[in-house]
């Protein structure tokens, strides 16, 4: 591991190590946080129980549909939006704007829409994901060097080839970042949504366990919930730093 | 197939780009007239927006002449790079995702080569250029200069009897442009290639070419075309001979009047 590997190690057994002393020292309200040790029995519980472990699915099954969602739409969305100089002007203050409206007022309308299934939950994880995955399509085709386009052309390469052998590779790491954002905005609106409402989902069984005071199980669903996306993001970020390592970041 | 020793021909070219919004229209080339022969190492000069690139881009078939014809090897250059003409670019045109073997490699994977001829072939250019210890090397463990060698044999592998040079060496140091000119010499004997230098450095002009055309100031025409008379073998020890200093006058002689314009319409 490298010294920054280290270090990042040390800081977080360093603040779990605080808090198990904290909590046990009774200078933290055991109301309120449980020590981590209490967490990570409740996580280990809460694995072990069926109905928890469809609602871990059900979360990541409509989290997943979210994300190919939004990828799909989005990079189409990019692609259109740099192919057309004159409704990107148009759209710009929209795109700029975005995240600053909160979309979860909607989520009434997706669930009359809709009705009460996973359909609202995944709509709202895509409409929070989709504008990043649009937006950093645009910014890495607009960002493919003219020389590699005209490259292309002194190669005879077809439109097909050029798409594929030189614009998608120069754009990669502006369709890998959207991609980040992807999961990343996906699981925050699946979380939220299944919190607000829903009758199943990692969202929905902290905010019963919270409603029930059932602080280890509302604990180890959360370890379990950081967890996973953290586990996701260290993957997705190790690749980056590895083909950004190897494009001199280029 | 070149029967009268022309290889590329233009007769009465202009290039016109069309008026942007609230814009005139820019008359950038010509009309011109030129005939490289097969073989020879031309190099064309001229003041800041003379037109240099543009003539490379309708020479390549990269752009359209607004008027007139370009021929390469007798047949008409429409709006395509015709089959046997490579460019070099002054940006770095490496692709960073590849090493520099698949750099090299590239154009001819594209064209469906065996994989045994793509090998032998871009071995052989990498050797040539110096760059076969740095074959898996990646675009960003390279020094400029190698990026643009790795530029150059990617076009070599494609064996062009053309190669249109635009300012290929213009990012690097005065040192390894001579040395990076020492080595196209080289690579243009053993080749056979014709080629054609955009360049603003006169003297690189000189110490490189067969002959130097002179550009006026936009729109760009030749208003001198020098015959500098160095021997096929030769390298860049030539700056010492007083001739070179005597032919790179000349071409300043004609391009100075020129660049003094150019700068007084930039104004």
């Amino acid at each position: 591991m490298t010294r920054s590997g280290w270090i990042r190690l040390a800081v977080i057994g360093g603040a779990v190590a605080l808090l198990e002393a904290s909590c046990r020292l009774g200078l933290v309200s055991r109301h309120a946080v449980i020590p981590p040790s209490e967490m990570a029995r409740g996580a280990f519980r809460a694995l072990g129980a069926e109905d928890v472990r469809g609602d871990v699915l059900a979360t990541l099954l409509t989290v997943a549909q979210s994300f190919v969602l939004a990828i799909v739409a989005g990079f189409a969305l990019g692609v259109l939006l740099h192919r057309l100089p004159r409704l990107r002007r148009a759209l710009d203050p929209f795109l700029a704007s975005y995240y600053a409206v909160p979309t979860f007022v909607f989520y009434p309308v997706f669930i009359v829409l809709f009705g009460l299934n996973r359909w609202p939950l995944v709509t709202i994880g895509f409409i929070f994901a989709v504008v990043a995955v649009a937006i950093n399509t645009l910014d890495g085709l607009s960002r493919v060097p003219r020389a590699f386009l005209r490259t292309a052309q002194v190669m005879r390469l077809s439109g097909r080839q050029t798409l594929l052998r030189v614009i998608l590779p120069a754009a990669a790491p502006w369709l890998f970042t959207g991609a980040k954002f992807a999961v990343a905005y996906s699981f925050i609106g699946v979380i939220a949504g299944e919190f607000v409402q829903a009758g199943s989902g990692i969202g929905h069984a902290i905010a019963f366990a919270y409603n029930s005071f059932d602080n280890p199980t509302m604990y180890g669903l959360m370890i379990l919930l950081f967890g996973t996306v953290g586990t996701i993001n260290m993957i997705l970020w190790t690749w980056e730093q590895r083909l950004y390592a190897r494009r001199g970041g280029r | 197939m070149v029967s009268d020793g022309i290889q590329v021909r233009l007769h009465g070219v202009t290039r016109i780009y069309p008026a942007g919004e609230g814009q005139k229209p820019v008359h950038a080339l010509g009309p011109l007239d030129l005939d490289l022969r097969q073989g020879e190492f031309f190099s064309v000069v001229g003041p800041s927006g003379c037109g240099k690139s543009t003539l490379l881009d309708v020479i390549a078939g990269l752009a359209s002449p607004t008027s007139g014809t370009v021929t390469f090897e007798g047949r008409a250059v429409a709006g395509r790079v015709p089959d046997g003409v490579g460019v070099v670019f002054q940006e770095d045109a490496s692709f960073p995702w590849l090493t520099s073997f698949d750099n090299a490699a590239f154009a001819l994977r594209r064209a469906g080569l065996p994989e045994t001829d793509v090998r032998e072939r871009v071995e052989h250019t990498l050797s040539l250029m110096g760059l076969m210890p740095f074959a898996r090397a990646y675009p960003a463990q390279l020094s400029g200069g190698m990026r643009q060698r790795v530029c150059i044999a990617r076009t070599l592998v494609t064996r062009p009897r053309l190669l249109l040079l635009d300012e290929p060496f213009g990012a690097l140091d005065q040192q390894t442009r001579l040395l990076m000119g020492d080595e196209l010499l080289r690579l243009w004997r053993e080749t056979g290639a014709t080629i054609l230098l955009i360049t603003h450095s006169l003297d690189e002009a000189t110490l490189l070419s067969d002959r130097v055309g002179v550009m006026s100031a936009r729109p760009g025409v030749f208003i001198d075309l020098v015959e500098t008379g160095w021997p096929a073998e030769r390298d860049s020890r030539i700056v010492a001979d007083p001739a070179f200093g005597r032919i790179t006058g000349r071409i300043w002689a004609a391009l100075r009047d020129q660049s003094i314009r150019a700068l007084d319409s930039a104004r």
